[in-house]
C-alpha cells in the first residue's frame, strides 16, 4: 500500500513517457526544423543559409493570402457539410443501427480501403460533364447546358467532404453510441418535446464528437491539394497546392516552410476561437 | 555545389548554427539520408572505375517503360540481361515525377551518400540539373560501344554536350491531343487558346517546358534558346485563358482520363500515351500543331554512389537494337536507337510504321528541344507556377 502510495505521483508521467516521447521526435523536432527552414534563403545551385529571412512570412503572407483564405472557406464549407450529413448518419446507427451497426459502420468507412488518390480520381468520372450526376442535375434545371461540376469550386469541396467524411462520422457515432438512451426517455417523461429533448440532451451530450469530427476534418482538409489540383481549376489552387510548388517543383524551401507555418498559425488560431465558443456554449447548457 | 557551399558556412558561422544547415531538406524525404556529413568524396569523376560486374543492378524507372510479360509478370529485357551478364536486375518503378523524385532524393544526393539505385532515368532538365549539381557519376564510355547506335539529335544536348554522363532511354513527343468528333481538326495551339467552341475543354500540361514549349512557338519564339519576352508573352497568353475559363486545368498524366471522357476535347499531350489511347477510341488523335512541337528525352542517369561499370553495361545492352526494338514493342515512346526500327519490322510491321514511336524526318523537323537551363530557372518557374494557381 505505501509503496503504492509513494509511487503515485509518478506513474502517471511514467505512462505518458510513450507518448511524450513520440510527439518529440515526430513533431517538435520536424516542427523545429521546418522553423529553422522557413528562415533560410538560397537556391539549388548557390546551397541554402539561415539568414533570419522573416520576408519569407511576409512574402508568403502578401503573396498568398488568397489561396490561404480559399484553403480556410473550402476546409470550413466541407467540414460543415460532412457534419451536416454525418450527424444523422451516426445518429441512426447508433440508435437505430441494432444488431447490424458494425456492418453500417464498416460501409462508412469502406472507402478508405481505396487509395485516397484513386477515390479523387474516381471523383472526376462521376463528376464527368457527361456523367450521370451532371445530367440529372441539366435535367431538373439546376445547372444550365453549358455549365459543369468537374473543375469548379463545387467539385473541390464535395471531394474534400467525401474524402474526409469518416473522420467525422465515426467520432460522432462514437459520442452518440454512449448515451445512456434512459436520459432521452426521462426527458420525455419530464413532457419534453422530441425535438427539446434532443436539443437539451442528446446533442449536448455528443458535442465532444462533434468537437472531436470537426478538428479531425477541417485540420486535414485546410491542407490538402489533391482535390484542388485534380477536381479544380488553377482559380480553386488552395495553399496546399502552394507548398507542394514551392517545395518540390521550385525548390524555394524557405518560403515553402513558411508558408507551411502560416497555415498552422492559421488553423491554431480558428481552432482555438472554436472550442472556446463551444465550451462556452456548454457552460451556458449547463446552468 | 550546395555541400561546399554549406560547408564554407559551417566554418564561417560555427558550428552551433552551421550544423543544421543541409539538414532540413530531410524533411522532404522521410526516406533520405540524414543530410550532414555524408562520406563525402564520392562524386563524379572521382577515382578509378571497377571493371568487375556486380552481382546486382538496381534501376529506377517510370512506371509502364520496359517490356513485361502480362502473364508471368516477368520482364523478357531484365532476363535476358541477366542470362548474358549473371546480373540479376532490381527494377523499380518508383519514379513517377522529376520534381517529386528529387524532393525524394536531395538531401542524400546532397550530402554525397549514395541513394542505392546503379541507374535512375530522368527527363533533360531534371538530368541537367543532376550533372550541373554533380549529383551523377561519369559513364564508362569504353563499356558502350553501342553508343554509336545513338540517334544523331540526341547526341549533344547542351546539358551534357557529349553525353559523358547520361544515355537517352527514350524519347517522346508533346503536341496537341483531340477529339476529333468533338473539337473537329485541330493543326494549331492557337485553336486551344482562342476557339470559343473549345472553352472550358481545354487542358495544357502541368510540366513547364511541355506547355510553354508550345505556346511560344505560336508567336515564332524558338524554346530551344528561351527568351525572357517570348517567355513573358507566352505566360501572358496563358493567363488570359485561365482567367477567362477557356483553359479548363493543368494536368498530369490524368488528361488522359478527361479526355476519354468527353470532359476535354483537347489538350497538350505526350504521344505514348496517345498511341495507347487511340486504341481504345479511333477518334482521339494526336497532331504535332502547325507551328512546332516539343521533343523530350528521359535519360539513364548513374547516381551518386551507383557502380558505374555494371550500369554501363546494362546501357550497352539496351543500345543493341534488337534489345531496343523489343523495348519499343511496348512502351509506345520514341526510340533512341539506330537500327532498332529494323529489328521491330520482324516483330511486328505495323509498329515500324507508327510515326509515333519511329518518327519520320519530317516529323522531327518540326519538334523543339526546351531550352534545359531556362527549364530549371526559378524565376521562370516561378511565374509558370503562378499562372497554374500555386
Amino acid at each position: 500500500m505505501a509503496f503504492v502510495h509513494r509511487h503515485k505521483g509518478l506513474v502517471p508521467y511514467l505512462l505518458l513517457l510513450p507518448g511524450l516521447g513520440f510527439l518529440a521526435l515526430f513533431f517538435v523536432v520536424p516542427a523545429y526544423y521546418l522553423a529553422h527552414t522557413s528562415l533560410q534563403t538560397g537556391s539549388l545551385d548557390a546551397g541554402y543559409a539561415f539568414t533570419w529571412a522573416w520576408e519569407n512570412y511576409t512574402d508568403a503572407i502578401s503573396t498568398y493570402h488568397e489561396q490561404l483564405t480559399r484553403s480556410l472557406v473550402y476546409a470550413g464549407i466541407a467540414t460543415a457539410i460532412a457534419l451536416a450529413v454525418s450527424y444523422p448518419l451516426a445518429y441512426w446507427i447508433a440508435f437505430r443501427g441494432g444488431r447490424w451497426k458494425t456492418l453500417f459502420l464498416l460501409i462508412v468507412i469502406a472507402p478508405f480501403f481505396v487509395t485516397y488518390l484513386i477515390r479523387t480520381l474516381a471523383w472526376q468520372n462521376i463528376l464527368s460533364d457527361n456523367g450521370p450526376v451532371v445530367e440529372v442535375l441539366r435535367a431538373i434545371g439546376v445547372l444550365d447546358d453549358g455549365e459543369r461540376l468537374l473543375a469548379t469550386s463545387t467539385a473541390v469541396v464535395a471531394g474534400i467532404t467525401y474524402n474526409f467524411l469518416p473522420f467525422m462520422a465515426l467520432p460522432l457515432y462514437a459520442s452518440l453510441e454512449q448515451i445512456d438512451e434512459r436520459l432521452i426517455e426521462a426527458a420525455e417523461d419530464l413532457y419534453a418535446s422530441r425535438l427539446q429533448a434532443f436539443l437539451r440532451v442528446t446533442l449536448p451530450l455528443s458535442l465532444p464528437g462533434v468537437v472531436a469530427g470537426t478538428l479531425l476534418t477541417f485540420i486535414p482538409a485546410a491542407g490538402d491539394f489533391v482535390n484542388a489540383e485534380l477536381l479544380g481549376t488553377p482559380r480553386e489552387a488552395m495553399i496546399g497546392n502552394v507548398i507542394q510548388s514551392k517545395f518540390l517543383v521550385i525548390t524555394d524551401y524557405g518560403q515553402a516552410a513558411a508558408l507551411s507555418f502560416v497555415l498552422m498559425a492559421a488553423i491554431l488560431a480558428l481552432v482555438l476561437a472554436y472550442t472556446r465558443a463551444l465550451g462556452a456554449d456548454r457552460l451556458a447548457e449547463a446552468r | 555545389m550546395s555541400e561546399s557551399f554549406t560547408r564554407v558556412e559551417l566554418l564561417r558561422r560555427g558550428a552551433a548554427t552551421g550544423l543544421f544547415l543541409t539538414i532540413p531538406t530531410s524533411l522532404l524525404a522521410a526516406c533520405g539520408g540524414d543530410g550532414i556529413e555524408g562520406e563525402g568524396g564520392t562524386t563524379a569523376a572521382s577515382t578509378q572505375v571497377s571493371r568487375e560486374l556486380k552481382d546486382q543492378l538496381t534501376i529506377s524507372n517510370w512506371p509502364l517503360y520496359i517490356d513485361i510479360d502480362e502473364d508471368t509478370k516477368e520482364r523478357p529485357t531484365l532476363q535476358q540481361f541477366t542470362e548474358e551478364t549473371g546480373v540479376r536486375v532490381r527494377y523499380i518503378e518508383d519514379v513517377n515525377d522529376n520534381d517529386e523524385w528529387f524532393g525524394k532524393n536531395r538531401a542524400a544526393l546532397a550530402g554525397g551518400n549514395a541513394i542505392d539505385r546503379d541507374i535512375t532515368v530522368l527527363t533533360d532538365w531534371m538530368a541537367g540539373r543532376m550533372v550541373r549539381l554533380n549529383y551523377v557519376q561519369e559513364l564508362d564510355k569504353s563499356a558502350i560501344p553501342n553508343a554509336s547506335n545513338l540517334v544523331e539529335s540526341l547526341r549533344s544536348p547542351s546539358f551534357d554536350p557529349s553525353r559523358d554522363f547520361s544515355m537517352p532511354w527514350q524519347s517522346g513527343l508533346t503536341g496537341i491531343g483531340y477529339d476529333v468528333e468533338r473539337a473537329g481538326e485541330i493543326t494549331s495551339i492557337g485553336q486551344l487558346l482562342d476557339d470559343p467552341k473549345l472553352k472550358g475543354k481545354v487542358t495544357f500540361l502541368s510540366e513547364m517546358p511541355d506547355t510553354m514549349g508550345l505556346v511560344m512557338q505560336l508567336d515564332g519564339a524558338d524554346p530551344s534558346t528561351v527568351d525572357e519576352a517570348a517567355f513573358q508573352k507566352a505566360i501572358d497568353r496563358l493567363q488570359a485563358g485561365v482567367d477567362s475559363g477557356q483553359i479548363r486545368q493543368f494536368t498530369g498524366n490524368d488528361y488522359s482520363g478527361l479526355l476519354a471522357n468527353g470532359d476535354v476535347w483537347a489538350c497538350a499531350a505526350w504521344s505514348g500515351d496517345m498511341v495507347q489511347l487511340q486504341l481504345d477510341n479511333p477518334n482521339l488523335r494526336f497532331v504535332i500543331p502547325d507551328e512546332g512541337g516539343m521533343i523530350w528525352t528521359d535519360n539513364m542517369l548513374i547516381p551518386t554512389g551507383g557502380d558505374v561499370f555494371t550500369a554501363s553495361t546494362f546501357m550497352n545492352f539496351v543500345y543493341d537494337p534488337a534489345v531496343a526494338a523489343q523495348i519499343a514493342a511496348y512502351v509506345n515512346y520514341i526510340c533512341p536507337v539506330i537500327g532498332a526500327k529494323e529489328e521491330a519490322a520482324k516483330i511486328d510491321a505495323e509498329l515500324a510504321e507508327n510515326p509515333l514511336i519511329f518518327p519520320d524526318d519530317e516529323t522531327l523537323s518540326k519538334v523543339k528541344i526546351f531550352d534545359a537551363e531556362a527549364a530549371d530557372n526559378e524565376d521562370l518557374k516561378s511565374k509558370f507556377q503562378a499562372v497554374v494557381g500555386a
